[in-house]
């Protein structure tokens, strides 16, 4: 007998006794009501309740990383602008100690050519002396006529005779002035040139101050508003962030693609040393020894970089004395150079392995061997890259603080929009939950519609008989 | 900074020479050569599966040729056989050298009465326990027909658990054009009879597809 069998009342009629059981259903369903819809009611407020408390949660965890990412930015920011406020200033200290220190000599220099100047100019004033007065007095004498007297005509033509060599004496005087005054003219034209040039230089010196102040003063502005913790800077500098995060994410890549090629160039030589068939895990030994290598290059060229002050990734570094540090630049510059000249070598053993095996190969498959043209270009080209490689690699410390810096914010600011998601995700989940609990209800009372409707026409009735009654009371008293 | 440089030299000298794990990656190969009867004429195209084999084989790996002759249970069988040096530039010699020997024995080879296959088997299997290698393929050059002489005994079960046995250029014989479920029961049989041993079982018959010979 199975369990439909068992719910069978008449074996004879199921079909009445699938309707009895129905009506039986609907009935305890209809008692069971109230239970029922506050059974639904509670579970849905509550699912809803805890979702919504745990949105505001992560909403109060994203605010955090928000406010977080917005100081780390900020911060980053003030040091950056600090950084760059220095090193204008730096500029314009240099600037002045270049030329301003040179001001006094120049200005002695500009009094010494402006007194020369006016020496020669006052000299240059000074006009020749002009024919005496009675010059013209003997000249308008000598010019009367003679009237037939031959003496008065001597005496006058004596006169005219002087005062006409009075003239020419005179002239010449006036013209060996003039060209006197002409050549001292003449000799202050380089002075003034000088003059001009120099001007000129103290102008551009100045010019140039003035456009570095410019540069000082949006700076002041852009640090002041960092300083505020205004909204806007925290804004300029997320976008900056995302800039720097893509820029040396693409320049690490490269970085990766260079690492990648020297590995190729190191790994086989690499088995030479540590032979090809033994294995760390399931790598092969040579070249986790060739990647340990290129990987100690990168170390050694973030260490150059630090000492270097490039970057300050590693602020035990940064703040070492100056001795400590050049030493530490004058140590991993050598380890470079001796992994380079390393690396160089096995780029030629590569080069001959490489070689052989061709030659092997073709052996093997009865192939003539092909005789290589001018097989030193890639024997050299190997090796040059080899030698070049690590020192490109150093570099590398220049994105990559970059990356690791930009993706402190980058990171921040994904990490709040997730959050910011989830919590969405769940408040939405608790309404969902709770309109389900109220179109369960509903659903409850479609499926116990008959008593319902019966239970509301009774209703209706009684409370039609109960307003009558109260009519009547009302009209009675 | 000391220190530093201290543990950059430690780890650089422990990768260069620590803990090298050998055994579990490198191959064995060998191969079994069926110079007996019609047979004979077929070894030339042997010659092209071990130049494939000396390509693709690197440092660390094995490699042995033998011969399938009357009785093949005998290092004597074995032509050439080597353990490539972990230097690429020696393993390249060795190979050379390798083929040399091959190439004079196919010159050289003479076909012989019997043809015991088994026997040259149960010689691979020993060589290749003893090369330690971590993958181990046993490749027969023949056409499965074993005959043997007379009081040779091997109708026994063969140890073979690790071991990869691939059949190359299994040739159908006179025989079996007459009735190819002789060649079918043949192959069948050696195929019960290494995975019975412990064995896996493949063949080959495309040599144009030698990739698949040691393939996984």
């Amino acid at each position: 007998m199975t369990f439909a069998d068992a719910l069978i009342i008449w074996p004879s009629s199921p079909a009445l006794s699938l309707i009895v059981e129905l009506i039986i259903a609907v009935i305890l369903l209809y008692l069971a009501r109230w239970p029922v819809h506050k059974a639904i009611h509670s579970l849905s407020t509550i699912i809803n309740n805890g979702l919504r408390l745990m949105a505001r949660s992560v909403l109060i965890a994203e605010r955090r990383v928000v406010e977080r990412n917005k100081e780390v930015l900020l911060s980053a920011g003030a040091k950056a602008a600090e950084r760059l406020l220095e090193r204008e200033f730096y500029r314009v200290d240099a600037v002045v100690k270049r030329d301003m220190s040179a001001y006094p000599a120049l200005q002695r220099k500009i009094a010494e050519q402006i007194t020369r100047i006016d020496e020669d100019y006052r000299e240059s004033t000074e006009m020749p002396v002009p024919p005496p007065d009675w010059v013209k007095a003997v000249d308008t004498l000598a010019k009367l006529p003679t009237r037939g007297d031959s003496w008065i005509g001597n005496i006058l033509n004596e006169i005219h005779k002087t005062a006409a060599a009075q003239y020419k004496n005179t002239m010449e005087e006036y013209r060996k002035a003039v060209r006197v005054r002409h050549s001292l003219l003449e000799r202050m034209m380089p002075y003034w040139r000088k003059l001009s040039q120099t001007l000129d230089q103290v102008d551009k010196t100045i010019i140039g101050l003035h456009e570095r102040s410019k540069v000082i003063d949006s700076r002041m502005d852009e640090y002041e508003e960092i300083r505020k913790k205004s909204d806007k800077a925290a804004r300029m500098l997320s976008s900056s962030a995302m800039t720097q995060f893509f820029i040396s994410a693409l320049v690490l890549l490269i970085a990766i693609g260079g690492a990648v090629i020297n590995f190729n160039l190191i790994a086989l030589p690499m088995s030479e040393m540590v032979g090809g068939g033994s294995y760390i895990g399931n790598f092969k030994t040579s070249n986790i020894a060739a990647l340990v290598i290129i990987l100690v290059e990168v170390a050694m060229g973030l260490y150059l970089m630090e000492s270097l002050r490039i970057t300050h990734l590693f602020p035990v570094i940064g703040h070492m004395d100056d001795k400590m540090r050049t030493r530490m630049i004058y140590v991993t510059f050598t380890i470079l150079l001796i992994l380079a000249g390393v690396e160089s070598a096995l780029a030629f053993m590569r080069d001959r392995i490489a070689a052989d095996m061709q030659a092997l190969r073709q052996t093997l498959a009865a192939v003539t061997e092909a005789q290589p043209v001018n097989s030193w270009i890639p024997t050299v080209g190997q090796m040059v890259m080899g030698f070049i490689l690590p020192f490109a690699l150093t570099f590398v410390a220049i994105p990559l603080e970059s990356f690791v810096h930009s993706s402190r914010s980058v990171f921040g600011s994904g990490l709040a929009g997730l959050l910011r998601l989830s919590s969405f995700a769940l408040r939405l989940l608790g309404n969902i939950v709770k309109y389900l609990g109220e179109f369960l209800i509903n659903v409850y009372d479609v499926v116990i519609f008959p008593p319902l409707w019966i239970e509301n026409l009774i209703r209706d009735k009684t409370h039609v008989g109960d307003v009558a009654e109260a009519i009547v009371n009302e009209e009675v008293s | 900074m000391k220190r530093l440089l201290a543990l950059s030299l430690i780890s650089i000298s422990l990768l260069v020479s620590g803990c090298p794990d050998t055994t579990t990656h490198s191959q064995g190969v060998y191969m079994l050569l069926d110079s007996s009867g019609t047979y004979r004429k077929e070894i030339k195209r042997a010659q092209a599966i071990i130049n494939y084999l000396l390509g693709t084989l690197q440092s660390g790996d094995s490699l042995a040729v033998a011969r399938i002759d009357s009785g093949s249970f005998s290092e004597k069988d074995i032509i050439v056989k080597t353990t490539f040096d972990r230097r690429p530039s020696v393993t390249n010699q060795q190979k050379r050298l390798f083929k040399q020997k091959v190439d004079d024995f196919v010159a050289k080879a003479k076909g012989s009465a019997y043809t015991d296959i088994t026997g040259g088997v149960l010689q691979a299997v020993e060589y290749l326990n003893e090369t330690g290698a971590g993958r181990k393929h046993i490749l027969i050059f023949s056409d499965l027909k074993e005959e043997l002489a007379k009081g040779h005994i091997r109708d026994f079960p063969i140890q073979l658990s690790g071991c990869k046995v691939v059949a190359l250029n299994v040739t159908k014989l006179r025989s079996d054009n007459i009735d190819p479920r002789v060649y079918y029961k043949r192959v069948e049989q050696w195929k019960e009879r290494i995975e019975a041993g412990g064995g896996e079982w493949r063949i080959v018959n495309d040599l144009e597809r030698l990739e698949s010979i040691l393939a996984d």
